[in-house]
């Protein structure tokens, strides 16, 4: 009697788990509203997949002439002489990298901290302002903030890269130009930098400011009860739960920021090389704003080549996405969220 | 995260609704000037459309063009897409374009593969808008400098970095100089950039040694994009200069080049005396009209550095509607559109008799 009992209770329990689902789709109410929406679903699902593939293939494709030419630099008038694709396309992904890289340093810390100031420290109708604020930054086009950072900010921000070049040049970040000055009208790296700091700072507080929220009220609640301060509880409860949360805000404003060509286009002055010197003029160009400065006037091959560092910034941000998912899915143990 | 994504989308519509209207604003602006008596040659009963594109340097002049046009001839519409110059050629060509808007005229290639398109004919060049180039620059109390050909061509090479080098300060005694100097160039491609060099290299040969192109050749100094960004980036910062469309620059400071034992200013009167001087290319079909400007002219009162754009187009079309209307439009911008755009786009009208010739080759356009 033992084994019969014990066959018989797992079936149980099976059917009704898979039956739960099916029964559902065979309700009446699946064959109108509830079945077009699944459609729908299912369709929009595959169609961001179709639309991501269709770019992809695209961007090989069109690229292709310019992968294949040998030849390439003696076609393309702004490929080193004597060079080949790579030698555009390298100090190209190198100087988007870095300006992304210096902006995500910039707006992080700021990003959690408006963060945090929302979830926990301002009081309630002052934090859903703010809140509601940082989002309506989102909003404002990039071409304004690239206005904005050309003829407003670039004027005040060259006396303090003047000052660091003075100071700090001997970091080889702040470092001058031969004359140990930082570029003056300042449409340097930093200055890109800051500006796009500004832009990815609204996706970062408001997916920080989420994940912060999400806070178990229990975790809080324990470290308060042991006598824990304001501090001590954002620290002990409130990043080591949020930690994959802003990771995963950052990385989504990481690729925001490669992917920004107006306002980069608007504000600095281009150079190919491999140059970590953020206050002197053309030394980094990143791909987004090369492509639209020079698509315009370009021939085919030249179209081609576009395309092609078009398709290394897909690439880039792919990885940097792909990164970002790895992180969070290996920290997602250690956060506390468990 | 609800609210997030409702206002981006509530903000994505608001932007698209203010792109369309500003879309829709710009044939609004361009049907603001009045037009002149063009209708003297050309009868208003033309109806039809045409469509051109290309050069980028043309467009405010193609824009002042059109609406003078169309004004005259109610009937008719004409189309000019922005694009460059090298997509209008090939749009020309390819028979998707009536006319083209051109900073160089078509090459031999093109020309050779013309026939097919042109129904027999030849397409050609019609010289209609020259513009002074104007290197501007960014220095306190001083609205003029002299230099010659070869101090511009060292200073935007590299090769005199202050403001106080005696290259300068020889030339110009009254005026206090003192400081480094920050170059500034177009960082995408553009025909005025070819232009300049094309100037440089001939006017300045020994230190210019760089190939001409749509490109600057030289990292020195700080890149921007277009006319507008360099104009802003000059006037944001003292001790800059540039080049730009000399109807660009406002009020900054303009270099008066060396033209002989002279100087002389960017104006347009300068520019059109500079192409009067200049040869035509002589292996060019009649009618075929290319200007190959002189940038070494020691003519007085010529100013070198210009941009000289053509109206490409075919002489036969193969319906007589097609033909008048082609010729109609280029006469128009020939003749009374010329003061159009010396408004509108600060170009310098052509001459008396390259009109003529121009006028000539216009009227030649016919039916296969």
């Amino acid at each position: 009697m033992a084994s019969p009992t014990t066959v018989t209770t797992p079936p149980a329990a099976a059917p009704a788990r898979v039956a739960g689902p099916r029964r559902a789709r065979t309700k009446p109410t699946d064959r109108g509203l509830d079945r077009a929406f699944r459609y729908l679903a299912v369709g929009s699902g595959v169609l961001i997949l179709a639309v991501l593939a269709a770019v992809a293939i695209f961007l090989v494709l069109e690229g292709l002439p310019a992968l294949r030419d040998e030849h390439l630099a003696d076609k393309v008038q702004w490929i080193p002489e004597g060079g080949t694709l790579w030698s555009l396309i390298g100090p190209l992904v190198f100087g988007t990298v870095l300006a992304a890289l210096v902006s995500l340093v910039i707006a992080v810390p700021i990003a959690v901290g408006i963060a945090l100031f929302i979830s926990h420290y301002a009081p309630r109708r002052l934090a859903s302002a703010l809140g509601y604020l940082v989002d309506l930054l989102a909003a404002i086009p990039s071409v304004v903030f690239g206005l904005w950072g050309v003829l407003v900010l670039a004027p005040k921000l060259q006396p303090v890269w003047q000052f660091l070049a003075d100071y700090l040049g001997w970091i080889p970040l702040f470092a001058g130009d031969a004359h140990g000055n930082a570029s003056n009208p300042p449409r340097v790296l930093m200055t890109t930098a800051v500006v796009l700091a500004v832009m990815i700072l609204p996706i970062i507080t408001a997916v920080s400011r989420e994940v912060f929220l999400q806070v178990p009220r229990l975790h809080e609640e324990a470290a308060l009860a042991l006598g824990a301060t304001r501090w001590e509880l954002v620290r002990m409860a409130v990043l080591p739960f949020g930690r994959s949360g802003v990771i995963s805000a950052a990385m989504l404003g990481l690729g925001r920021a490669l992917g920004e060509t107006m306002a980069v286009l608007m504000i600095l002055s281009p150079g190919l090389l491999y140059s970590f010197q953020l206050l002197v003029a053309s030394q980094q160009q990143t791909i987004a704003a090369n492509i639209a400065a020079k698509f315009n006037d370009a021939d085919d091959i030249g179209r081609s080549t576009l395309i092609a560092t078009g398709l290394a910034l897909f690439v880039i941000t792919m990885l940097v996405n792909m990164a970002a998912r790895w992180i969070v899915a290996r920290r997602k143990d250690f956060s506390g969220a468990n | 995260m609800k609210r997030t994504h409702a206002t981006v989308g509530v903000t994505l519509a608001g932007l698209l609704a203010l792109t369309l209207a500003a879309c829709g604003s710009d044939d609004a602006t361009g049907t603001g000037s009045t037009p002149g008596s063009g209708s003297s040659q050309t009868s208003s009963s033309l109806s039809g459309t045409l469509n051109g594109g290309g050069s980028s340097a043309q467009e405010k002049a193609q824009q002042a063009w059109v609406a003078g046009f169309q004004t005259a001839n109610p009937d008719t519409t004409v189309n000019y897409s922005t694009t460059d110059s090298g997509a209008g050629r090939k749009g020309l060509l390819d028979g998707s374009l009536d006319f083209a808007g051109t900073d160089s005229a078509l090459t031999e290639e093109e020309l050779a593969s013309a026939t097919d398109r042109c129904y027999g004919g030849a397409a050609i060049d019609l010289p209609v808008y020259i513009s002074p180039i104007a290197v501007a620059f960014n220095i306190e109390g001083v609205t003029e400098l002299k230099l010659s050909a070869d101090v511009v061509a060292k200073i935007f090479a590299g090769k005199i970095t202050a403001w106080d080098d005696p290259a300068i300060t020889e030339a110009n005694p009254d005026a206090k100089l003192s400081g480094a100097i920050t170059v500034v160039h177009r960082s995408d491609d553009s025909g005025t950039s070819k232009n300049f060099q094309d100037y440089l290299s001939k006017a300045a040969a020994d230190v210019w040694t760089y190939e001409v192109s749509n490109t600057w050749p030289v990292s020195v100094g700080q890149g921007a994009n277009g006319t507008s960004g360099v104009v802003q980036t000059i006037q944001s910062a003292p001790g800059t200069i540039g080049y730009a469309d000399a109807s660009a620059v406002g009020s900054l400071g303009k270099v008066s080049l060396g033209v002989g034992s002279d100087f002389v200013a960017p104006t347009a009167d300068a520019a059109a005396k500079t192409v009067d001087v200049s040869p035509r290319d002589d292996s060019r079909a009649e009618g075929d009209i290319v200007i190959e400007v002189d940038r070494t002219t020691t003519e007085a009162g010529a100013y070198p550095a210009i941009l000289v754009s053509y109206l490409a187009v075919c002489d036969t079309y193969d319906s007589q509607e097609k033909a008048d209307l082609v010729k109609a439009y280029a006469t128009y911008v020939a003749g009374d559109g010329q003061a159009q755009a010396a408004t509108a786009a600060g170009s310098a009208p052509i001459s008396d008799a390259l009109r003529t010739d121009v006028l000539a080759a216009i009227d030649a356009i016919s039916t296969k």
